[in-house]
């Protein structure tokens, strides 16, 4: 407990000092918007087109911040460092995936009132909008972490982070994309099926944390 | 049980397809709706089934590596990823091609099955760029076993979320309102099936055999030309177990 503490102090307040992910991913978020808005030609958008544009548009968000995840750790020593001490690998796993849980947090509070500025007649949708990002927010943190200190350690990190990424969050973003298309419908939010995505997505999440749990030292050990 | 050799179970493979598809078209009845086209069925459903049981077999041998650390279970898996992956290319033409034949069109979107099983075969297709962008054999071997086993956990969920997220509309060869196929079709299938299955097991093992005797190759070579250290298998499929290289 006291190493994830002590992890988790430390890259928030890495990210607090170099601001390397956080404004980046807030900016990206925007600017994405900007772009939906003339790709799509829309100036408001509501049901499966607002959730699908949102959702995108976190989800590569995360994908920057998932890429320089582990980055200090490989170039710094962080990884030896963590092998070097009395503590079990899943500390950095745990203390990595809430982490970035963090930033994905700060990113959305951003850019999803950005959103609803941009696109939303109707923002009575966003309150409930939050229980489904949370639970996406996890799952990108369960597979983030897996990706990103896999990818770490390879030559080619920065393709392989959204190559391997994409692919394994499409059942997130179907379950997410699904539950969030009747909170955002244009005759203000409605309810319908919102238990059995909440229920898939939930399922997505504890999968891969459990998986996470069960082979991450094999990432550490060396 | 003793395991037949690889040119027998060859010899065998080719019997079961061949007589399975002797019965696929002499004996089993065209189906009622589909008519001739639904043929098709005995060549891609058994297909997607060895590719998808392939893909968990794989994860199997991944977790049996990471618990033993023996590279043959490594090698085992990353054997089996690249022959469901080749089972999965054949998948998604013949899918395609029934689609089109049945509703039409060469790709259909609301069709849960066919969705689901591009993307998990998109997801699979990404494990070669993981593998050749690690140098470290070791850690080649240890990582590809992680995604091995993560993405075994990850074909099951993404069926239930692409199953649950559209209506079904895949042609339900199975069940049917009579109550499934007649038994011509049942013993077709099961033929085909248990052809096709040991169609992947006999690459899989033959692959496995190409890699080994490769490595085996290579380190006699470096025997002959002199060099003084053994060093280990093959780039992609490392310390496979062979005999070590008489010392000459």
């Amino acid at each position: 407990m006291n190493a994830f503490r002590a992890i988790l102090g430390k890259d928030l307040r890495v990210e607090l000092r170099t601001l390397q992910s956080v404004p980046a991913m807030a900016l990206f978020s925007v600017t994405t918007f900007v772009i939906f808005r003339y790709g799509l030609d829309r100036t408001t958008l509501s049901g499966s087109l607002a959730a699908g544009v949102l959702l995108a548009t976190v989800l590569f968000a995360a994908i920057l911040a998932i890429n320089r995840l582990f980055v200090a750790e490989h170039d710094e020593g962080g990884f030896d460092a963590i092998r070097l001490a009395p503590v079990d690998g899943s500390a950095l796993l745990a203390a990595k995936a809430t982490a970035l849980v963090v930033y994905l947090v700060v990113l959305e509070a951003i850019a999803v009132p950005v959103f609803g500025t941009f696109f939303l007649d109707d923002w009575a949708g966003l309150a409930p909008l939050a229980g489904v990002l949370v639970l996406v927010d996890a799952g990108l943190a369960a597979t983030g972490v897996l990706v990103s200190s896999i990818a770490a350690n390879s030559r080619a990190r920065d393709l392989l982070v959204p190559l391997l990424l994409l692919p394994l969050l499409v059942p997130m973003l179907i379950a997410a994309a699904n539950a969030a298309e009747p909170m955002l419908s244009a005759g203000g939010p409605s309810y319908a099926g919102t238990g059995k995505w909440l229920a898939i997505l939930a399922l997505y999440d504890v999968v891969f944390l459990l998986v996470g749990y069960a082979v991450y030292d094999f990432l550490l050990e060396d | 049980m003793r395991i037949p050799s690889l040119r027998a179970q060859a010899a065998i493979t080719v019997a079961v397809l061949a007589a399975g598809f002797a019965l696929v078209f002499f004996y089993a009845p065209n189906d009622a709706d589909q008519g001739f086209i639904q043929k098709i069925f005995y060549l891609h459903v058994p297909l997607a089934t060895c590719a998808l049981a392939g893909f968990i077999v794989a994860a199997i041998h991944a977790i049996r590596h990471l618990r033993t650390g023996d590279a043959v279970h490594d090698a085992r898996s990353y054997v089996s990823i690249h022959i469901s992956v080749i089972f999965g290319v054949a998948v998604l033409l013949t899918g395609s091609i029934w689609a089109r034949a049945s509703w039409g069109k060469w790709w259909v979107w609301d069709e849960p099955t066919l969705v689901s099983f591009l993307i998990v075969f998109l997801l699979y297709a990404t494990y070669y760029p993981l593998r050749y962008a690690i140098e470290d054999r070791d850690r080649q071997a240890r990582y590809a076993s992680v995604f091995a086993i993560t993405a075994g956990a990850f074909v099951p969920l993404n069926f239930i979320a692409v199953r649950a997220a559209q209506s079904l509309v895949h042609p339900r060869v199975f069940a049917t309102a009579e109550g499934g196929m007649p038994p011509r079709m049942w013993i077709a299938f099961t033929v085909c099936l248990a052809g096709m299955a040991l169609l992947w097991t006999c690459l899989v093992r033959f692959e496995l055999a190409a890699k080994s005797a490769s490595a085996k190759l290579s380190r006699l070579r470096r025997a002959l030309e002199g060099e003084t250290y053994v060093a280990s298998g093959s780039r992609i499929a490392p310390g496979i177990p062979s005999r070590a290289p008489s010392p000459s």
